[in-house]
């Protein structure tokens, strides 16, 4: 991957005032992906706006680290069954235009 | 424009303490917070309900002049300034109470009694709203990667629809929501598509599928016929005692997978065998010989 591809951690902690800590703390539960370097620690540019969500449900919602993965898992499945809808809901069109 | 119970948005009293009030807020938030509820409108309104409530509950000043006025909020400016004319010297520079600062996040109520300006001075930062809007393409629309101009809240949004794009699909274009409260992030946009099907093709995830008339010489002895596809003609070759109903499946013919270039899906075509009528006394003869070869 490419550095362009990158955000330097410290760079988002000090935008979003918010504590290097958490961020550790959503990697080391799996939410998020960060990449070390030797000087640096990075976030893939594509995870900023999941990342950015999480930062509002801690600060804005005080939801702690474990409520954040439940609602995570959640989401996903809630995300997940909402496609199989839309899939569904297109296979029936098939037999309803008939 | 009509009274609004802040009170009865938090579920709470007139009485209740300042710390009760956020714990109020905080539980309502968690539940209708636009993060937790995706793509949920009715969600999106009520959060900005309670953010309303909770913007005039938690500050003091605001609360104590929606308790004093809160039901004569049309007079309240009145009142407002007989008050300070009555305890304060006459300021020649002073603010004026009513701005017109953008108020699409908040009532007309909340304006009329707190105005625009005054809002500048809060803390918290808040997302702006969300649009939603319905974009409608036929199906052939959806073949090609393409770029649309959407207008929304007046704005000219130019986006690029990708390929194989679903009905029901929904794109977000980050930031093209409403703007955010207090410097907070700008809300989205999301599209949702609405493919209008199709007289001949009926689509089902990447392939096609399709119904062919031939008739029944041709389904006995075999031939060709000529199809035409969403991309162009294509000549089929009929097998020899081809049976009604039969499905035959044309490799890549089908929808482009979406995101995923040189990918597409097949087309799946069914032979409907057309019996013949109106036959001459000749046939009908020839059919008759056909019947007792049986």
């Amino acid at each position: 991957m490419q550095t362009d591809e990158m955000i330097i951690l410290d760079e988002f902690c000090i935008h979003h005032h918010i504590d290097l800590t958490f961020i550790k703390s959503l990697h080391e539960s799996g939410l998020i992906e960060i990449v070390h370097t030797e000087e640096k620690i990075y976030i893939p540019l594509s995870q900023l706006p999941y990342l950015e969500k999480l930062v509002r449900l801690f600060y804005e919602l005080d939801i702690n680290l474990e409520g954040i993965e439940t609602i995570t898992y959640l989401l996903n499945r809630m995300n997940q069954m909402q496609q199989e809808i839309l899939q569904l809901n297109n296979r029936l069109r098939i037999y309803e235009n008939d | 424009m009509e009274f609004i119970d802040y009170y009865k948005i938090l579920g709470i009293e007139k009485t209740t303490s300042e710390e009760d009030i956020k714990k109020a807020y905080r539980k309502l938030a968690r539940k209708f917070h636009p993060d937790l509820n995706p793509n949920d409108k009715e969600a999106h309104q009520k959060f900005q309900q309670i953010n309303e409530a909770n913007e005039v509950l938690s500050d003091p000043d605001k609360r104590k002049k929606y308790d004093t006025y809160g039901k004569d909020w049309q007079h309240a400016d009145q009142f407002e300034q007989q008050r300070q004319s009555r305890t304060q010297s006459r300021n020649e520079d002073g603010q004026q109470f009513y701005s017109n600062s953008d108020s699409s996040d908040f009532s007309s109520f909340f304006d009329s009694m707190f105005g625009g300006s005054d809002r500048s001075n809060r803390q918290t930062k808040f997302r702006g709203q969300d649009y939603n809007a319905e974009l409608k393409l036929n199906l052939t629309d959806a073949l090609l990667t393409h770029q649309q101009t959407l207008t929304v809240n007046g704005k000219n949004i130019r986006i690029t629809i990708p390929a194989g794009i679903e009905h029901g699909q929904i794109i977000k274009l980050k930031g093209y929501g409403a703007p955010g409260v207090n410097g907070g992030p700008s809300g989205d946009l999301y599209i949702t598509f609405a493919i209008s099907p199709h007289a001949t093709y009926k689509r089902l995830g990447n392939d096609l599928f399709t119904t062919v008339k031939i008739d029944l010489y041709t389904a006995l002895l075999g031939g060709e016929t000529t199809i035409e596809t969403l991309t162009g003609k294509v000549k089929l070759t009929v097998k020899p005692e081809t049976q009604p109903g039969t499905k035959i499946r044309l490799k890549g013919k089908g929808f482009p997978v979406y995101k995923k270039e040189g990918e597409t899906g097949d087309l799946y075509v069914t032979y409907e065998v057309e019996l013949p009528n109106k036959l001459t006394e000749e046939q009908k003869k020839l059919f008759i010989e056909l019947s007792k070869l049986k």
